[in-house]
């Protein structure tokens, strides 16, 4: 066995048993975390969908469960199922569009089970988690064509998209309704950070599910992610200072 | 019993997936290759699922003469067209491709052409929306950049095109989108690793 893949295997293993540690440790001190003004601003949305009657439209994006921009649409699916549960009690059930028919059968059943959750099933319809289109752009005429159906208050773009995601920004922008957008694909958050009105940059993404309150297992993820991250830097400081006399 | 089921099967396949990427034993890569061959005829299936989905969606939304239902006859009546000729003449019929080269690919591109007005649009709107150092430093850089890359009609800027446009595209963009990429890494390991816990559940809820 070469080193990189031990390496891969060891780090996989520490971090797996790091999240079971602290998913245990966090039930009696859960962690705190900085203010991103995005999700005070969701949390107000959700609730005047509610008072208003109006759906809540969620947008996943088209991450393929094969590839790695698939673990960006599970970070959503997460935060959907969350969401789905706050706003279930408004008049018009909350829905999910998609550009990929697997992360429409996960998303339809999401939908099912949070509702169910918080006892209001009647309100899932077959409908709840549809595919727009398998295309970038025929995903976002679709989708554009729900955001602008008239009766959605609030849009939340989260998953893997390309640069259409500006359409959905715009369309969403042009109905007068809240818009929380963010994706893992670079040229995507850049359009994003123009048209959107509250952006995620970079892992806020995977931020979702602990700041809509999704569970333990995602307070602890940032917990590791934020001690991860201070291993890095460190490694990269260690790295520089090390080329830098010569070693390396 | 559908739930439990459901998770054992999840993670017993995720661990299994795992293993064989990073054991190089000639039973893990056998299972894993068995497992992703299997997982790709289920994510064909799931894209047959999607177009009945969509198929659905859109039936419906003609049957309650919904507004805009024309479009769902149109995309209807596309679908139905689309496929009848695909099962009758084959995917590869140079007649079908032609079709599909002429219709889809310009109106894909028609709606790329009104994302670069629309994204003109929203960086004038960004400075109404949110007017911070952050969108001072983002409109800045998107300008100096087009400006370096855009063919001048008087004479061209050298310290524009040859040095602070490579310097800005090569050192701070680079910086910066590493930075972002290391960051999505660690969410994409953290969100694995819950589904593999079995502390996300996807597919059927908690």
């Amino acid at each position: 066995m070469t080193w990189l893949p031990l390496a891969g295997l060891v780090l996989v293993l520490i971090t797996g048993a790091l999240l079971v540690a602290l998913i245990f440790l966090q039930r009696k001190s859960p962690a705190r975390f900085r203010r991103i003004p995005a999700f005070d601003h969701l949390n107000r949305a959700i609730g005047l969908s509610v008072e208003d009657g109006t759906r809540l439209h969620f947008s996943l994006g088209r991450g393929d469960m094969l590839s790695v921009n698939g673990a960006a649409s599970l970070a959503a699916l997460a935060a959907l199922q969350r969401i789905a549960q706050q706003a279930a009690v408004s008049d018009k059930p909350s829905v999910s569009t998609s550009g990929d028919g697997v992360l429409a059968i996960l998303s339809r059943d999401t939908i099912e089970s949070a509702f169910q959750s918080v006892g209001a099933a009647e309100q899932y319809r077959p409908t709840s988690g549809q595919v727009s289109g398998l295309t970038p752009f025929s995903y976002a005429a679709g989708t554009i064509s729900v955001i602008r159906s008239g009766d959605v208050s609030a849009n939340v773009i989260l998953g893997h998209f390309g640069a259409e995601a500006a359409l959905l920004a715009d369309a969403a922008e042009r109905e007068n309704t809240f818009l929380l957008a963010a994706s893992d694909n670079l040229p995507a958050q850049s359009v994003l950070f123009a048209a959107a009105d509250q952006p995620l940059i970079g892992e806020e993404l995977y931020a979702a599910g602990a700041y809509v309150k999704a569970g333990g297992s995602h307070l602890a993820s940032l917990t590791i992610q934020d001690i991860l991250r201070w291993l890095i830097v460190l490694v990269l400081l260690g790295g520089m200072l090390l080329k830098l006399a010569g070693v390396l | 019993m559908k739930r439990p089921l459901a998770t054992a099967f999840a993670i017993a396949f995720g661990l299994i997936v795992l293993l064989g990427y990073f054991i190089p034993l000639p039973f893990f890569a056998y299972l894993r290759q068995e497992l992703i061959l299997w997982a790709i005829i289920l994510a064909a299936f799931g894209v047959l699922v999607g177009v009945a989905n969509l198929l659905a969606v859109h039936l419906e939304k003609i049957r309650r003469r919904q507004p805009g239902y024309i479009y769902s006859l149109l995309l209807v009546l596309s679908l139905v067209i689309t496929a009848a000729f695909g099962f009758l003449l084959g995917p590869q019929n140079p007649g079908l491709r032609q079709a599909v080269e002429t219709i889809i690919v310009p109106v894909e591109a028609s709606l790329m052409a009104i994302l670069t007005v629309t994204l003109v649009y929203a960086c004038i709107r960004l400075f109404r929306r949110r007017l911070d150092m952050m969108t001072i430093v983002f409109l800045a850089t998107a300008w100096l950049v087009l400006l370096g890359t855009t063919p001048l009609p008087f004479a061209e800027v050298s310290v524009l095109n040859y040095l602070l446009r490579p310097w800005l595209i090569h050192v701070p963009a680079v910086a910066g989108a590493r930075g972002l990429l290391i960051g999505i890494a660690l969410g994409t390991l953290l969100t694995g690793l819950r589904v593999l816990l079995g502390a996300d559940r996807p597919y059927g809820g908690k």
